[in-house]
């Protein structure tokens, strides 16, 4: 389900509006996704506090969401532009590609909370499928 | 069987509380037409599902919307036996309707999204989660008869 030229300009259009709480996302929806999927925190065993709110998951939530506002600005070309970021995570953080549409649903609650009138369905299937692209590249170096 | 909490259980109340059904039912019956348009294929005799302001405006989509949502009223009223409730509604939904069960969770999914823009901050993850397991019951038992 590739993105159509209506997709990416939904998407960048979408960034506009929430970029001053791009962190804010990334920190809720992980914090999120510990709470409602706890086969998640396997992930992160080494970490000392998993609840929402803390440190680590404020911080990890900016660097995720970082990565994802990157995406977004190279939206033309995903494979490109995640092409580092899938071979870290084949050959090193090894997550199953299944936690990335666990993640993903988290960032499109916490935006639907946090922008309800501005998250329309036709803003929702375009994130949708933008995320579903940047997993699909996140994990093409997999096998 | 499972175990519910008394705050997992004040959650859920919580929720239906604060939701109307004739509008949150509608809204994510559209979220899901939209979102995954493949579901559309269920509702062939809706008449116009073209395009996203057909859909949202299909008296149909919205009548049936509330339906579905008030088919969560047996989960909700009766926790503590939800599989069983849901032996008819799931032989419905595989026997007459032939729904792919993987749908269920597309509808799950898109119902939280609407709660989510309906209740906002306070939808606070430990609620979410609970919404999430009382979903995911409900889509267990209506899975339970396919064969």
């Amino acid at each position: 389900m590739s993105l159509t030229a209506k997709d990416m300009s939904v998407v960048k259009a979408l960034w506009g509006k929430i970029s001053s709480k791009v962190d804010e996302i990334g920190a809720e929806a992980l914090g999120r996704m510990l709470v409602v999927y706890p086969q998640t925190k396997t992930y992160f065993s080494h970490w000392s506090d998993l609840s929402p709110g803390s440190a680590q998951v404020k911080k990890h939530g900016k660097t995720i969401m970082g990565a994802v506002s990157d995406a977004v600005s190279k939206i033309d070309d995903l494979p490109a532009a995640l092409s580092q970021l899938s071979e870290l995570h084949a050959y090193k953080l090894r997550v199953d590609p299944a936690n990335f549409k666990i993640l993903a649903h988290n960032i499109i609650v916490v935006t639907a909370m946090l922008f309800p009138a501005d998250f329309t369905p036709e803003v929702h299937v375009s994130l949708d499928k933008f995320l579903q692209n940047l997993a699909w590249c996140l994990a093409e170096k997999y096998r | 069987m499972v175990e519910w909490t008394e705050e997992e259980r004040s959650f859920i109340q919580e929720i239906f509380s604060k939701i109307k059904y004739e509008d949150v039912g509608p809204k994510s019956l559209c979220r899901a037409l939209i979102v995954y348009p493949w579901t559309q294929r269920y509702f062939a005799h809706f008449g116009n599902l073209y395009n996203e302001d057909a859909i949202m405006g299909n008296p149909e989509v919205a009548r049936h919307g509330a339906v579905v949502l008030h088919g969560l009223d047996a989960a909700v009223k009766n926790m503590d036996n939800i599989k069983s409730n849901y032996a008819e509604l799931g032989e419905l939904h595989s026997e007459k309707l032939h729904v792919d069960p993987d749908n269920f969770k597309l509808m799950a999914d898109c119902i939280t999204v609407v709660i989510a823009t309906q209740m906002r901050a306070s939808f606070t993850p430990a609620m979410q989660a609970a919404w999430y397991k009382f979903l995911s019951v409900v889509v267990s038992a209506l899975s339970r008869q396919y064969h």
